[in-house]
């Protein structure tokens, strides 16, 4: 079992959970990803690995429940435990593979999407240990929906936000702050692009057009997450790669996207039914008419 | 009086009930069944159905007790060679092996050995009886990876010479195969398998889930930990696709993940969140164990079932009583035929397969005839969701993550036939990993294999 420390609440449908997991903390490092698992009959949920302490033995996850299986992590409190957490999974950013040297060398804008920010966190924090200060982007639909604001600032070079409703900061989407830093004459040698797939994927058209490489993350259904089942397999220029072996980051610019946006969708109906069973469970008191 | 030439036959359940659940197909013997069959063999002084097993039993001891009507006698008989024996008395492909040596065989039917052997393992469950755990341990620590049939029996020879064996598995669930891949209407998981694992743990084994070695922890680092050896045991990995358009659309599964959603994250029952796809005709493609099993996974899940291969019947891979009972349950066979293209519809989910029919030509480098295609044989067959069952590749991980550990061109670890001692010091290696996808029994045999490599190796070392 592995306990729960701290239960934050991000905003109005983020969380965050700090877990004890020793071993997969000491292990781990940016751009890796874990597995956790509440209750005997609950589902193998991926996340990305957020923060880590290997002094404390502690990871950090955020999620955003949109299934049962996540639905059922946010009832969950500190001192309750998860059945399992295991990783770090995936392979570590390829960053980390740079010397101090070419990182410093290179200008990185990391661009976050909603609850991708967490995410983007331990990298632009890995960077800022290792001397270099990133951009960042932040986009969120409105501003009740920003959090991590603080921390990135703290460890990012210039931090932009840009909302979709313009109640915050810029107003725009944002691959609209990627065309006005460029048309400002910033230059930029690499962009990490991390959040819903549709972001990611409008993300990379538009660093195309700048010639910005760009690495994406991808968060494919998953089963086991230790390259058994194929189920995230996706396809990466001419070859079909499984993102929980091969990835979960990859080059955006190779990456068939109208093919995991429709892989994405598999189980949707399945998974609505679910969610409504387990909502209706647990509020319908009856009285409807259809029920008993 | 029955046909001594004749076996004495095994109750199932009716294939048209069982099509419909997912209890166990074979019934098994009773003691009375039991003591018959075991009074039909010979007991040979030269029993030669002991070199046809992976593991070496002792099987005309066993039967010999079994006659006496001694099932604990002969349980003690079975647990000094097989750590397993309520699995293999089910999955073992016997007739391959044990009952095709028997003597028995040569003018009637073997003895049912299997049968016999999954009886008195039922037996002694039901008794409560466990392997004895050895008196002490001998202070050397070993470490296991992966808690399959390579490894659990790795462990269990290992933990009875004495040896504090630790086990680590990646999944949240112990039993590797035969927890996520062999379905339950095969080996039941609570009541065969788990206890199997726990009768293996009673002999002192330490069992270590969540831990992906290569990831959450390097060999290396176990090797730090005070561990003086290392048995890898990490089983078959990537699943193997065909390469044909259309196989990353909605409804295409690798059997690896329609199995191991149904048997490990048991997405056939309610009360479990798995989400599995609900299709009304599946086409699974490939003839071994595997594709069997998904196809016969398929149908209990409500489907319409095709099983789709290149070669012809007698090429199948797959055990004839697994191809028997997927026939009995109204699975269609379409031999000699082969996937070229997956249809789909505007919004990338599966509407159809389209094939060619097959014919047999001259032996390839397996011995077996090549398939060819038939030219302008080309046709469509309606589906809404298709398993490809093609066999897997090594998972890389470990490999990648161990210097000095040498992999084949199929990208296997290499070790030694006779000790599994692979490219570095200390290191073993056995079943899958090594041979690339084969059967529990000869994993079994391999984590034997194994457990007497390192036993040699450390005692080797004090010397």
């Amino acid at each position: 079992m592995f306990k729960i420390l701290s239960k934050t609440q991000l905003n109005a449908v983020v969380w965050e959970f700090v877990l004890e997991a020793p071993l997969l903390a000491q292990h781990a490092k940016p751009g890796q990803f874990l597995i956790v698992r509440a209750g005997e009959t609950g589902e193998r949920i991926p996340l990305t690995i957020c923060d880590y302490d290997a002094e404390k033995g502690t990871v950090t996850i955020v999620f955003q429940p949109v299934g049962v299986s996540t639905m059922k992590f946010q009832e969950l409190n500190p001192g309750d435990a998860f059945d399992d957490v295991v990783g770090p999974l995936g392979r570590p950013s390829e960053l980390l593979s740079l010397s101090d040297e070419e990182l410093r060398s290179k200008k990185i804008l990391f661009v976050c999407g909603g609850v991708g920010t967490a995410p983007v966190y331990p990298q632009v924090k890995w960077l800022n240990a290792h001397g270099v200060k990133a951009d960042v982007i932040i986009g969120c639909r409105t501003h009740d929906l920003l959090f991590y604001e603080d921390k990135m600032r703290d460890v990012a070079g210039n931090l932009y936000v840009t909302t979709d409703d313009g109640s915050y900061m810029h107003k725009g989407v944002v691959t609209t702050v990627i065309d006005e830093l460029v048309a400002e004459g910033k230059h930029y040698d690499l962009c990490v692009a991390i959040g819903p797939m549709i972001m990611m994927k409008f993300c990379t058209l538009t660093t195309k057009k700048y010639e910005i490489p760009t690495i994406v993350s991808m968060n494919p259904i998953m089963v086991d997450g230790t390259g058994m089942c194929g189920a995230c397999r996706l396809t990466v220029g001419d070859e079909v790669k499984f993102a929980c072996v091969d990835g979960p980051e990859f080059d955006g610019f190779k990456i068939d996207w109208a093919e995991c946006l429709k892989r994405s969708q598999m189980y949707k109906t399945v998974e609505g039914e679910a969610k409504l069973r387990y909502e209706e469970g647990r509020t319908h008191e009856g009285g409807c008419g259809h029920c008993g | 009086m029955a046909d001594v030439m004749k076996k004495i036959p095994v109750r199932e359940q009716d294939p048209k009930v069982r099509a419909g659940n997912f209890d166990e197909v074979c019934l098994g013997y009773n003691e009375e069944e039991a003591v018959a069959e075991a009074q039909r063999c010979l007991n040979c002084k030269n029993a030669r159905c002991i070199e046809g097993c992976p593991v070496g039993i002792h099987i005309n001891e066993f039967i010999a007790k079994v006659k006496e009507r001694d099932f604990t006698g002969a349980y003690q008989i079975i647990s000094e060679s097989s750590s397993l024996p309520a699995v293999c008395g089910r999955v073992c492909p016997q007739e391959t092996q044990c009952e095709g040596r028997c003597v028995r065989g040569v003018k009637g039917e073997a003895i049912s050995i299997g049968k016999l052997e999954r009886f008195v393992a039922d037996r002694a469950r039901e008794e409560g009886i466990r392997p004895a755990k050895p008196e002490k341990t001998n202070g050397h620590k070993v470490a296991v990876v992966g808690s399959g049939p390579a490894g659990l029996t790795c462990a269990g020879d290992l933990a009875r010479l004495g040896y504090e064996v630790t086990v680590f598995e990646a999944l949240h669930k112990a039993g590797g195969v035969l927890t996520y891949g062999i379905p339950e209407f095969r080996l039941p998981k609570d009541e065969v398998v788990a206890k199997e694992v726990e009768n293996v743990e009673s002999l002192g084994v330490k069992i270590c889930t969540d831990v992906i070695v290569g990831r959450t922890e390097s060999v290396d680092e176990l090797f730090d930990e005070g561990f003086e050896a290392v048995f890898i045991g990490s089983g078959a990995g990537l699943p193997m696709f065909m390469g044909i358009p259309g196989e990353n659309a909605n409804g295409v599964f690798s059997a690896n993940e329609y199995l191991t959603r149904n048997n490990l994250m048991k997405a056939f029952r309610d009360d479990y969140d798995t989400p599995i796809f609900k299709a009304k005709k599946v086409v699974v493609v490939g003839g071994g164990n595997v594709a069997m099993d998904a196809a016969r996974t398929a149908l209990r899940l409500g489907a319409d079932v095709h099983l789709v291969y290149r070669r012809s019947e007698a090429e199948l891979p797959a055990r004839a009583e697994e191809v028997h009972h997927a026939k009995e349950e109204g699975i269609v066979f379409d031999l000699l035929t082969n996937p070229v293209e997956i249809l789909t519809d505007e919004n990338d989910y599966v509407t159809g397969i389209r094939c060619v029919r097959m014919e047999l030509g001259e032996p390839d480098a397996s011995g077996r005839r090549r398939p060819v295609v038939i030219e302008g044989s080309e046709f469509e067959m309606a589906c809404d969701a298709v398993i490809m069952s093609l066999g897997t590749s090594p998972n890389p991980l470990i490999a990648s993550t161990t210097e000095g550990l040498d992999t084949n061109r199929k990208k296997c670890i290499v070790a030694e036939e006779e000790s599994g001692q692979t490219s570095r010091e200390g290191i073993f290696a056995g079943g899958d990993a090594v041979s690339g996808a084969a059967t529990v029994i000869l994993a079994m045999g391999a984590g034997k294999v194994g457990a007497k490599g390192i036993d040699a190796y450390i005692r080797g070392k004090e010397a």
